[in-house]
């Protein structure tokens, strides 16, 4: 019996990888900006201090967004 | 435009697909509106033709034209307010004042408290204006690239950076203290810095300057694209499809609108989290030790 095709993807994977690439690092990010926000309501007089670990924070999580754009580039 | 097809799941082939550039080009509007199928956007968008100088090191294109101007408007701009400084400030003063208070009170001073932040206000707002001033190219018509989506530019903001934070680090603590500061943070058990160390070594000298330079370009890279590929699509849309596909250019205009002020705002984001993330590793390079 002959393998017969049901389904067939073309086109560049790169499409579909930044996608892929964007799921962890949104999900770190939502996890981390409502936590901080969590934080903020509870104790409005920390809330500065609070924003600025936040952005430490988003500065890791965010670095593997962006090694996902960028590897979108170089790998093509 | 090179296109990878994967056929099933081992076999891939590379089909090189040239389009020929060959519309009915009779005139300007032969190019304007002439077309020959869709064209998505490509990394190849940073890349123009040259100006002048080609083939030299001082090659100049578009973007780097695009910078000279945001340059010099904002050089203008802050000449004459500073020309004109009053007491009481007009309307003009008045808006770059509060951009100027902005970075001050709502950044700096937030982070690094009122007496440190002194030292590094006048240069933390010289880093901020700039950001915002090449970011904004990118929306403005007629100019439409950001001066920092090219990835020289951050790097030299970054490299600003690093030198300023590391410089101010060693003269407060000393070489080997502000090591030990940071390589080796105390109130861990011994065996755990076999770990900790390397990390916090790659952490203080590679990827805090190399992801505020590249956090910088990647976002201005992906909003330029997006912002073509919308426009580019109402292009085709509006002048190639057939049919009821033309309607869809509709979405996609006002989707490109949409996005422009989407990159407003991610300018001016950037420009924040750039000077924030400057200001805490500032902080970090003065913080006493625990």
């Amino acid at each position: 019996m002959d393998t017969t095709t049901l389904a067939e993807v073309s086109g560049n994977v790169a499409t579909i990888g930044y996608g892929l690439a964007a799921i962890g690092p949104g999900i770190g990010l939502g996890i981390l900006i409502g936590k901080t926000i969590e934080g903020m309501a509870r104790q409005p007089e920390v809330a500065g201090q609070l924003r600025t670990t936040m952005f430490i924070g988003v500065a890791f999580v965010e670095v593997l967004a962006l090694l996902g754009l960028i590897t979108g580039f170089l790998f093509t | 435009m090179r296109i990878l097809a994967l056929e099933g799941a081992l076999h891939a082939a590379v089909a090189e697909t040239s389009d020929a550039a060959s519309s009915d080009s009779s005139g300007f509007f032969g190019w304007l509106f002439g077309s020959d199928g869709f064209h998505a956007p490509s990394i190849s968008e940073f890349y123009p033709d040259a100006l002048a100088f080609a083939g030299t090191i001082f090659e100049f294109n578009r973007i780097e034209l695009v910078r000279v101007i945001a340059a010099f408007f904002m050089i203008l701009i802050f000449w004459l307010v500073a020309r004109s400084a009053k007491i009481v400030p007009g309307r003009g003063q008045a808006v770059v004042e509060m951009v100027l208070d902005f970075v001050r009170v709502q950044i700096v001073e937030e982070v690094m408290g009122k007496e440190r932040a002194k030292r590094f206000v006048p240069f933390l707002t010289t880093l901020f204006i700039a950001i915002v001033f090449f970011n904004m190219t990118g929306v403005i018509p007629f100019l439409n690239i950001a001066g920092t989506s090219l990835i020289g530019l951050p790097i030299i903001m970054a490299l600003w950076v690093y030198v300023m934070y590391l410089s101010v680090g060693i003269k407060k603590h000393g070489l080997g203290g502000y090591l030990k500061a940071n390589l080796f943070p105390p109130g861990v058990p011994k065996p755990i810095y076999l770990l900790l160390t390397p990390i916090e070594f790659l952490q203080v000298f590679i990827l805090r300057p190399a992801t505020l330079a590249l956090r910088l370009a990647a976002n201005m890279i992906a909003g330029h694209l997006l912002l073509v590929l919308c426009f580019a699509a109402t292009q085709y849309f509006f002048f190639e499809a057939t049919g009821a596909l033309k309607a869809a250019g509709v979405v996609s205009l006002a989707a490109g609108f949409g996005f422009t002020l989407f990159e407003i705002f991610v300018a001016l984001l950037q420009a924040y989290v750039f000077v924030m993330l400057s200001s805490v590793y500032l902080n970090m390079a003065l913080e006493e030790e625990h």
